[in-house]
């Protein structure tokens, strides 16, 4: 006698365009005050720079709305605004280094040309990947691509070890980063390998001290992998890549498994690695010496492995203090690596704790959308890579600032859309495709055809409808309790053929923990309920 | 999965928390002392960018800022040169700063407490913050006067106005030039800052307040105050003054200048100054005892390593746990006797003023940059060092030095001025240091001086204090009276 009622979701265009006019209105104006405040004058090319800036980013709004309709409205405006900061301040910087005869004065440029090739990027991802689920055939092509591209730095001839660490590829006059891309490949097989096997993970196997240990043959490739991944990047003595991966790894684990032991076990594992790390060593050794004593004066003029680079950052940090020395009036070319490493400092100081921890908020909701996305899409293959890719954003962001602010040792990572690099912005700008992707999955409102009357199985209403009090609160899309039995249809939610509910397609979702009846039902409510979609999967634990 | 993932959620909040908590940390809990930090340059470097205050010397900067197309963006200049280098001391981005440069950084900078507002209204303005004026009490003249007579000799000299402990001069030779200091070029400013370190006679460090010498007999002023203050004695009082003293418990004798008599055994306290007889205040030292004599000594000014002018004095030393024969080579400024020529310009200024010792100060006002005062430096009373009569008394007993006995090269036509020699010894084979303390007009004091001249100066073994540092304070009195 239940009828589930998708409450009326807008598809957003209309909120991105609005929120686009700020989030460029950022980009744009900084760059003219960065102009003003470092050299007197508006930046000669701004119009030029406005326009572009503007284009690519309505580009993409098309492209979504011709593509992913529902796509969520908020991702794209953060990314333009977070990628316009990063402009801004690049740009800076670039003017501070052209005074001073530096060679890396053209980093503006070059960025502004990445962020180009990074839009293209995107759209094309969001054109071609008509439906995240395809990925999924791709898993074990993407581990390979995951190992494939964190061995390439060790390639000899191919590989070029710059400041210390490998982790650069280099062909003709292009270098790249293949860390940044194998993240995503290996986002997609943790997300492919653990939903086809994440209920053998989190119940066969033995408990050990009220934990639940898996199996070996379970758990055994995709320890591989990333013991494989971890090894590697220990040789290129990428610090930061191996905790973010490690971070991806249990996260995504914790994910599918749904069992806290799970981060138990990481953490265990990870203070353990990090202290064998320290001891055995010297440059890990060293990073924490730094992270600990950083303004020690012998630290500070230590060589190499000094301390001198984090505090100067901290120096800059401290120059801004609350409300920021104005963009332009600072000095962030006085802290090494500024662009990229440290653009946090370096932002920081020009715009202030404030502005800082404005953009934190900006990152939070970037995040706290993409795992909105994941808790919203149907498919245990959406929920495990929106989430994990999710996470990556969060989990970098929290490394590098964790790292320039002391939180944390300093490991060295890019700072998501905000530092220069082209690999960084690239893979960044393709997570935030993916999520839009997903998303657009998440929120398209279920077909009326599905909302059919459903047998009556005892349900009361009460505990069917419970995730919203009955015509009640800010549903408006309600418009009361329909009559028992009645098939209700929303007026304005497109009927798609190829809608995924009805979409076996080549990739079945396939959740053990589907029921017909209650489950089934209770999965056509709408993605934008801001209640559990499959509470009660966790029946069946 | 949806509770893991928001449990993952709260997860990523926690750590988006730990940030801005952290960035809180490092932004506005340790911002101040980051910002202090010396490795941090960035501080200089925004200091030389902003309008730094100018220094000011009787209407006229000594020190300022002016504007140059680097990236500095400001060049401080020192118009004079090293005349004002004691006062004003250098500023420099290689070698950091010193003298009032340093002391008042933050009235300079704009960074004190009191231009709060200032600041605020800069910043709301969007005017480029400057710093405030520093205005000094030195006079010009007097300055010029003092540096004109010390020229070509290692010395100092520190002159005071009695009633108020306003500085009026403070000169220490030789100088340096602050604008060579002062170039952006950091090798250029460190090669010159080295070549200063080892350039004879120590020209970096003020011998105005950071040297202590000997006062050889000039301390007899104090050993005299503390006689005349026990109440046993007066002016007239006969005090012993044989030719040669042979120390208690020792072989070693006192003699008189030149070995000459003080005229007879017995001689007056006020003849026995005016003559500067050694044996005479030797015998005096012991007959008055240590702690009357260190005590004196407080008053005056000694023993008090707080002292800051705002640089601050190097701690005047006079001795104790002496034996007797200690305890008289220290009453005639001997032995481990030790004061700075500030000091000795407070003594002097401390009976001008009638016995009441005013504390010696060099900034006067301090102004923003739209000329409000930010502050004023009130005279403060620093001690009552000898009562009024005892104070008369040694004006007197100082106007006879200067009249008719070993400083009569401090006489002024018309003005009656009061002083006091001292030659005294350093190390064997070295000319000794001279000393001439005075002020004037002896029964209305405008300006109370003390000067030095290290081992002699031009006049080499010949030098007395009488000789050598006297006509250089009768040309800072001159010029303090032209005025």
């Amino acid at each position: 006698m239940a009828t589930v009622q998708p409450h009326r979701v807008r598809p957003g265009r209309g909120t991105e365009l609005l929120l686009l006019v700020p989030a460029l209105g950022i980009g744009i104006a900084g760059y003219v005050l960065a102009g003003l405040g470092a050299t007197g004058s508006v930046p000669p090319h701004v119009i030029a720079y406005a326009v572009g800036t503007t284009v690519l980013a309505l580009v993409v709004h098309v492209v979504l709305r011709l593509r992913a309709p529902w796509a969520d409205p908020v991702i794209l405006p953060i990314v333009v605004a977070l990628n316009g900061i990063g402009l801004t301040m690049i740009y800076r910087i670039s003017i501070a280094y052209a005074e001073r005869g530096r060679s890396e004065a053209g980093i503006a440029d070059r960025q502004l040309a990445w962020t180009a090739i990074s839009v293209a990027l995107a759209i094309a991802v969001l054109w071609f990947l008509r439906d995240h689920r395809t990925l999924r055939r791709y898993t074990y092509t993407a581990m390979v691509a995951a190992l494939v591209l964190i061995v390439l730095p060790l390639v000899p001839g191919l590989g070029q070890t710059i400041n210390g660490a490998r982790i650069w590829v280099r062909v003709g006059p292009v270098g790249m980063q293949p860390a940044e891309f194998a993240k995503i490949a290996l986002a997609v097989f943790f997300a492919g390998y653990l939903v086809t096997h994440r209920d053998t993970l989190a119940l066969a196997g033995k408990r050990v001290l009220g934990l639940q240990l898996p199996r070996a043959r379970d758990l055994g490739p995709i320890i591989l992998v990333w013991a494989a991944s971890l090894a590697v990047l220990v040789l290129q003595r990428d610090l930061g890549t191996s905790l973010l991966f490690f971070g991806l790894f249990v996260a995504v684990l914790y994910l599918a498994t749904e069992r806290t032991s799970w981060i138990i076990i990481g953490l265990v594992l990870f203070v353990g690695g990090a202290g064998v790390a320290a001891a055995t060593f010297g440059h890990v050794g060293a990073r924490f010496d730094v992270w600990l004593h950083a303004l020690d004066d012998e630290i500070f003029s230590r060589d190499p492995g000094g301390s001198g680079q984090l505090v100067y950052g901290l120096f800059g940090m401290a120059n801004g203090g609350l409300f920021g020395t104005g963009l332009g009036q600072g000095r962030p070319d006085l802290v090494p690596f500024s662009y990229s490493d440290f653009i946090v400092a370096a932002l920081g100081e020009e715009l202030g704790l404030t502005g800082l921890i404005a953009i934190l908020l900006l990152y939070t909701i970037l995040v706290s959308r993409g795992l909105r996305t994941a808790i919203g899409v149907r498919d245990g293959f959406g929920k495990l890579l929106a989430g994990g890719l999710s996470f990556v954003v969060a989990f970098q962001l929290f490394v590098v600032v964790g790292g320039v602010t002391r939180l944390i040792p300093l490991t060295g990572l890019t700072t998501p859309f905000l530092a220069y690099g082209g690999s960084s912005l690239v893979a960044n700008w393709i997570v935030a495709a993916l999520l839009l992707r997903i998303s657009d999955e998440a929120r398209r409102p279920v077909p009326a055809v599905r909302a059919i009357p459903t047998p009556d199985i005892g349900i009361p209403l009460s505990a069917a409808g419970r995730s919203r009090p009955v015509g009640g609160g800010r549903s408006t899309g309600r418009t009361g309790t329909p009559a028992a039995g009645t098939p209700v249809v929303v007026g304005d939610a497109p009927i798609r053929t190829s809608t995924p509910a009805l979409d076996t397609g080549p990739v079945p979702d396939d959740s053990p923990t589907q029921h017909l009846g209650a489950d089934a039902l209770l999965q056509d409510e709408p993605a934008t309920d801001e209640h559990d979609t499959d509470h009660r999967g966790g029946e069946t634990r | 999965m949806n509770t893991p993932l928001r449990r993952l959620a709260t997860i990523t909040l926690v750590m988006f928390v730990a940030l801005m908590a952290s960035a809180t940390w490092v932004q506005f809990f340790q911002a101040e002392s980051l910002n202090t930090d010396p490795r941090n340059v960035r501080t200089l470097y925004r200091e030389h960018g902003n309008a730094r205050g100018p220094i000011v010397a009787g209407g006229e900067a000594i020190a300022s800022s002016v504007p140059v197309d680097d990236p500095f963006g400001y060049q401080r200049v020192y118009p004079q040169g090293d005349l004002y280098s004691a006062v004003t001391g250098f500023y420099s981005i290689a070698n950091g700063r010193s003298e009032l440069e340093k002391y008042e950084n933050d009235q300079l900078t704009g960074r004190s407490d009191q231009l709060f507002f200032t600041r605020i209204r800069d910043l709301l303005t969007g005017k480029r913050p400057e710093g405030a004026a520093v205005e000094t009490t030195i006079l010009p003249a007097a300055q010029q006067a003092a540096f004109a007579g010390l020229a070509g000799q290692g010395g100092a000299v520190v002159a005071i106005e009695p009633s108020s402990g306003r500085i009026l001069a403070m000169v220490s030779t030789p100088g340096f030039d602050p604008n060579v200091l002062a170039v952006h070029s950091t090798s250029e400013a460190a090669a010159q800052y080295r070549a200063l370190l080892q350039a004879p006679g120590n020209p970096l460090r003020s011998h105005a307040i950071q040297e202590r010498y000997a006062p050889g007999s000039t301390f007899k002023l104090v050993t005299a105050a503390a006689a005349l203050e026990s109440g046993s004695y007066t002016a007239d009082t006969a005090v012993p003054s044989p030719t040669t003293l042979t120390l208690p418990q020792t072989s070693a004798t006192i003699g008189n200048f030149g070995g000459s008599s003080c005229g007879g055994e017995q001689v007056s306290l006020a003849e026995a100054l005016r003559i500067s007889c050694n044996t005479a205040f030797a015998s005096l030292g012991m007959t008055l005892g240590e702690d009357a004599l260190r005590e004196q000594a407080e008053r005056f000014g000694f023993h008090d390593p707080e002292l800051t002018v705002p640089m601050p004095v190097v701690e005047s030393v006079f001795p104790s746990g002496l034996d007797p024969a200690q305890l008289a080579q220290s009453a005639i400024g001997q032995r481990d006797v030790q004061a700075s020529p500030m000091e000795m310009a407070m003594v002097a200024s401390a009976i001008a003023n009638g016995g009441r010792l005013m504390t010696p100060f060099l900034v006067d006002t301090v102004r923003a940059a739209d000329l409000t005062v930010v502050s004023k430096t009130e005279p403060q009373v620093f001690s009552d060092a000898v009562s009024a009569s005892t104070a008369s008394a040694l004006t007197q007993m100082m106007v006879g030095v200067v009249d008719s006995g070993t400083g009569k090269a401090a006489r002024i036509n018309g003005v009656r001025v009061a002083g006091k020699t001292g030659t005294a010894q350093t190390v064997e084979g070295q000319p000794p240091h001279a000393w001439f303390t005075a002020f004037a007009p002896a029964d209305a004091p405008r300006v109370a001086v003390a000067v030095i001249v290290e081992n002699g100066g031009s006049m080499g073994n010949e030098a007395t204090g009488g000789a050598a540092a006297a006509p250089i304070a009768r040309a800072v009195i001159e010029a303090v009276l032209a005025s």
